[in-house]
């Protein structure tokens, strides 16, 4: 399969206008709530650097903090497993489903699991899964991905939801009303959670003095199908761990805030053991992340909770749309994070972005999305992953901006050309001129304005 | 070498110099000068009702008027439960309409409240049910998660959870609708 490059496939996105300025306001919209929601808490600032250096310890000690939570996992009566890898955590999954004969499994959001292609993994095997998120329901339905970590059908319209929902749920044709839609589903769901014999979870955070791990939902089915299945997996990342409960503080007062704007999910669910006769494993991946740690200049990016907070204040996200990453995690973490995963295939990622730094603004744990942006490109440059025209171009703009008489020269020539021949520029050749128009050139520079002037 | 050891090893050899975990003071946290109004406000917004008013008469209203539809309800405000609730599966649970149950503490700057396991006497009850009653004295309202944290041991049993708010989506096209797996209900009495 070809992938689409950001910019390519972002062209693709704007195309319906309409379409576009929708996703864009909606997605601004959520953002709106996040500083309400944000400017309720006079400790805020305050509560972002709690975080930001929880995580930072929690990194610097990360090898004894994960003894120590399977260790106590372990005790609890918790089954503890490690992938090293994408396709590790698969087999593994696989390997539980498979010697308890299992056919009925239920899914509540974990973006891990989508990291690591579990649904297709197990669909090759003859596995059917059911993601019981609204959204994610929606988008597995559809034979999508979600375009958002936490709002994972932000790229559909309700009209486009009831099309779907017509299709597969007999829905009534034309209901676009969301109070019907989501109370059919609710219906067909409650039934696939009730003979559910499996549950798989994410792992919001998890605790390493206790081996407890908490999970947060609003629609509640999590919960739903662990409680009801005889088999629970819960899936985590290594950088999901902080050290204490009293961690959980910080962390749960900024999650939703930063994320819908919610002063809490509705649910935050807190496990520590199986109940009677129930299994409960949980599988610790890496799968790049402990190589991400070994990059100075990236490890700052595994502080992240995944509220999305950067993708809702992304002027490129908003305008480009979530499946234009071509990843799990798209928007300004993403293209942070999937270059580690795979330089070359996202190579594209960190340019995708105006480098506003509105994302490093807005993240509660104070990661430096913005500056890593810039030093991936710089890694990406290094490596050999941009195309010819972008290197030549930056050649070019180097050796210009470094010799003044040269800029002087080529500015004065450029000046007359904008003015006498303006077709050279406005045509379609003209990379910048697409959707813009070009600016009226000055008669002078600044330069000779200033020596005139001063 | 298992995924474990190379796990562990690459973390341990790819880690920064140890960094200090920061020294948190809570007193900087938001108080609030009147708790149980903060607290009735969050349950509102979070899509729930609290009644604070005749709260005792209220719940016996409450109780009185849901068993008359004949429904199924489990009430573990009762001493001695009037069956081994932990004992059924979601096949028994399905049909449960109104579950009755105490909270322990609960935080005024989310309406969220903490129910531990042996309240909710079987982990599927406060989630299956499609309308959820929460009793609380209002003594056992906090600020905020901090205080929450500092008071609960949440590692004591086996599961708890916070709640606040009925069960809710906005996944499509972020319209709220209330009631989405969980309870479709919530309403709060504070006595």
């Amino acid at each position: 399969m070809i992938v689409k490059q950001h910019a390519d496939a972002a062209q693709e996105f704007i195309k319906d206008e309409a379409r576009t300025d929708w996703h864009d306001e909606t997605l601004w919209f959520v953002r709106n709530k996040r500083d309400k929601a944000v400017n309720t808490l006079p400790e805020w600032e305050i509560l972002r650097e709690w975080a930001s250096h929880i995580k930072d310890h929690t990194l610097s000690n990360l090898d004894h903090y994960l003894k120590s939570f399977e260790e106590k996992a372990v005790e609890n009566g918790i089954h503890v497993h490690w992938a090293a890898t994408a396709e590790d955590h698969n087999r593994i999954i696989h390997k539980i489903i498979a010697d308890n004969k299992i056919d009925k499994i239920v899914k509540s959001k974990s973006m891990l699991t989508e990291e690591c292609h579990l649904n297709d993994y197990l669909q090759n095997k003859g596995i059917q899964i059911l993601d019981s998120d609204l959204g994610e329901y929606i988008v597995q339905l559809r034979k999508e991905t979600p375009s958002h970590i936490v709002l994972p059908a932000i790229h559909l319209k309700r009209q486009d939801v009831s099309e779907t929902f017509h299709e597969h749920l007999n829905t009534e044709k034309g209901n676009y009303d969301p109070q019907y839609l989501a109370g059919t589903a609710r219906h067909y769901l409650r039934d696939r959670f009730i003979e559910a014999e499996l549950a798989i979870t994410g792992v919001n955070f998890a605790i390493a003095e206790s081996g407890g791990f908490v999970v947060c939902t609003n629609e509640g089915n999590a919960d739903m199908g662990v409680h009801s299945a005889n088999i629970h997996i819960a899936c985590m990342g290594i950088e999901k761990i902080i050290p204490k409960a009293e961690h959980l503080g910080v962390f749960l007062r900024l999650l939703t805030r930063s994320a819908t704007g919610q002063p809490i999910t509705t649910f935050s669910s807190h496990f520590n053991k199986p109940r009677s006769g129930q299994q409960m494993h949980l599988v610790i991946v890496d799968n790049g992340r402990s190589r991400q740690l070994g990059r100075p200049d990236f490890r700052n990016s595994l502080k992240c909770i995944r509220c999305a907070a950067c993708f809702n204040t992304c002027p490129v996200y908003r305008r480009s749309g979530g499946h234009s990453y071509h990843s799990t995690v798209a928007g300004p973490i993403g293209s942070i994070l999937n270059p580690n995963l795979d330089m070359k295939a996202n190579s594209d990622l960190p340019f995708a972005s105006t480098l506003c730094g509105s994302c490093s603004n807005v993240c509660p744990v104070k990661i430096d999305i913005h500056d890593q942006l810039w030093k991936w490109r710089q890694e990406i440059v290094a490596n050999g992953y941009v195309g010819n025209g972008k290197k030549v171009g930056m050649h070019g703009m180097a050796w210009v901006l470094t010799n003044p008489k040269i800029y002087r020269t080529v500015g004065r020539i450029g000046r007359w050309v904008m003015r006498t021949f303006p077709f050279i520029l406005n045509n379609k050749l003209n990379p910048w001129y697409k959707q813009r128009e070009m600016p009226q050139a000055p008669q002078k520079s600044f330069r000779d304005w200033y020596k005139e002037n001063q | 070498m298992g995924n474990r050891e190379t796990i562990l090893q690459a973390v341990a050899s790819n880690k920064p110099d140890l960094l200090a975990l920061p020294d948190m003071d809570f007193s900087l946290t938001i108080q609030y000068p009147d708790l149980l109004d903060q607290f009735i406000k969050m349950v509102h917004a979070a899509g729930g009702q609290a009644f604070y008013k005749n709260g005792n008469q209220e719940l016996q209203n409450d109780l009185a008027s849901v068993k008359a539809e004949g429904k199924f309800i489990i009430n573990l405000l009762e001493e001695n439960p009037a069956q081994d609730w932990a004992a059924l599966n979601a096949l028994e649970l399905e049909t449960l309409d109104t579950c009755y149950l105490r909270a322990d503490l609960a935080v005024a700057e989310n309406g969220a409240m903490w129910i531990s396991e042996t309240r909710m006497a079987n982990r599927l009850i406060p989630f299956i049910c499609q309308h959820l009653v929460i009793v609380l004295n209002p003594a056992v309202i906090v600020n905020n998660m901090h205080e929450a944290y500092q008071q609960l041991n949440v590692s004591a049993e086996g599961f708890g959870v916070f709640i606040a708010g009925p069960s809710k989506t906005a996944d499509i096209e972020q319209n709220l609708v209330i009631g989405a797996h969980g309870a479709r209900s919530l309403r709060v009495y504070l006595i």
